[in-house]
């Protein structure tokens, strides 16, 4: 299954997402960008049944881009994902999408995180995360997270859940895409370089 | 004897006239002038901006829309129906987008708009849309297309198109002034859009819209400044051309 997470910074959003596409007991691509960029303002990460995950995340762009069109700015990050939210439960009880989803943007709220799931269940989060990833991702979040924190901080944290979820999850050696959005746009990040700093000593509630 | 078959749309007259398709393009006929140049990499509209009432504020009229990033359109007529008819472009651009992966070509968003107009010249109890449409873009092979619809649902690619007021003399102009050179920089075929609208339109640069489509990079709007450069810039030629006659004259007689 994909492994999707999501950090909310100081004026940025960053989004993980992993490139495997699996059919079966088969790896069919293992270098799918699955951040799909809405606009200009906005990314969203899709995970689930990959042929749903591509007919919902295409609909819901090419939907705010007639926004765009017709309005002449783009929409805002909370209707957006409204919109999708509102899309999903719509579809539930007729054509059911197995899509869950993590939507990030910057308006002139400041930076927004959304979480999706396949059952049209929306909540707004400072960090999250879908799949098994989530499983290993989000206590790791839970200790680390600050709110506000600056880019360099936001990407230790990324690759420290990132090397969690490949020590700990069964089927390991998962790479990532990770993308970030911010005042100023939309660009993907490389990981690789970045350090990752020895667990702090000692319990958090210890302190 | 026209007007017994002019009320309805799906009447014929007994000389084949459709008399409320051309009623609508009178309509057209009504508005204010747009024009569209095609250059050798550059696609430039402009049209003339009616007088505004003092109350109202101008620029929430806007003459030339975008119907996706890489295709936009100038229309004459009623501002209305044309309000709806591209809206339902822009859902198509979308759409199409949507189902084939791949933006529209300049043709196929014309053929749709002109396919709308012609629905509405073919059904009961409705009447045609009443505005003339320039669709300008940039196909896949990067070449610039210009197209113009009519009311009766024609279409058909133009090097420069005029519709609107007075747009039979600014075509005239523009067959007497079009050839490749003039228009093969960007800034050659500004100045073509502009010198053939101020044929029909008061002079100066606020009574003006001049937009300018490159190739990738969608459209952008001439600023107040640079279209008053522009259009002193022709004046200026203007003002030259005349005053050469004159030089040989004086030589002739003196």
């Amino acid at each position: 299954m994909d492994h999707l997470l999501g950090i909310v910074g100081d004026g940025f959003v960053m989004l993980a997402a992993d490139e495997k596409v699996a059919h079966s007991v088969v790896t069919m691509k293992d270098n799918q960008d699955k951040i799909t960029v809405l606009d200009e303002t906005k990314i969203l990460a899709g995970g689930g049944q990959f042929g749903d995950v591509c007919m919902f995340t295409e609909l819901v762009q090419r939907n705010l881009q007639l926004y765009n069109l017709r309005n002449g700015y783009p929409m805002g990050v909370k209707a957006a994902a409204g919109y999708t939210r509102t899309e999903i439960a719509k579809l539930l009880r007729k054509n059911p999408h197995m899509v869950n989803m993590l939507l990030g943007g910057v308006d002139k709220h400041g930076p927004a995180l959304f979480w999706i799931d396949y059952l049209g269940n929306m909540q707004k989060l400072d960090f999250g995360a879908h799949g098994y990833g989530g499983y290993f991702a989000l206590s790791c979040m839970d200790r680390y997270y600050r709110p506000g924190m600056n880019i360099d901080d936001a990407k230790s944290l990324m690759k420290r859940c990132i090397e969690g979820i490949n020590q700990r999850f069964l089927i390991g050696g998962a790479s990532f895409k990770v993308k970030v959005v911010d005042a100023q746009g939309i660009r993907e990040v490389d990981l690789s370089d970045v350090q990752v700093a020895p667990e702090a000593a000692g319990n958090a509630m210890e302190q | 004897m026209s007007s017994r078959y002019d009320r309805a749309i799906t009447v014929f007259s007994p000389d084949g006239h459709l008399f409320q398709v051309e009623y609508a393009m009178e309509a057209v006929r009504k508005g204010t002038t747009a024009v569209g140049v095609r250059g050798q990499n550059v696609l430039i509209l402009g049209a003339e901006k009616k007088g505004t009432a003092k109350l109202q504020q101008p620029n929430t009229m806007r003459k030339i829309c975008n119907l996706d990033s890489h295709i936009c359109l100038a229309f004459a007529g009623l501002t209305a129906d044309a309000r709806v008819l591209i809206d339902r472009a822009r859902t198509e651009c979308q759409s199409y987008r949507l189902t084939l992966e791949d933006p529209v070509s300049v043709e196929y968003i014309t053929r749709h708009i002109a396919g709308i107009q012609q629905r509405y010249t073919q059904s009961g109890g409705v009447r045609p849309f009443g505005i003339s449409t320039i669709v300008v873009g940039f196909d896949a092979d990067n070449k610039p297309a210009l197209y113009q619809t009519e009311p009766s649902g024609t279409f058909s690619a133009w090097k420069a198109a005029a519709i609107g007021r007075s747009s039979k003399s600014v075509r005239e102009f523009l067959e007497k002034e079009y050839n490749d050179e003039a228009v093969e920089t960007e800034e050659g075929a500004i100045k073509l859009a502009v010198r053939s609208l101020l044929e029909v339109v008061e002079s100066g640069s606020k009574n003006l819209e001049i937009a300018v489509m490159r190739s990738g990079e969608g459209v952008s709007y001439l600023t107040e400044d640079e279209l008053a450069a522009v259009v002193a810039k022709v004046e200026e030629d203007k003002g030259a051309a005349a005053a050469a006659p004159a030089v040989t004259a004086q030589a002739v007689s003196s």
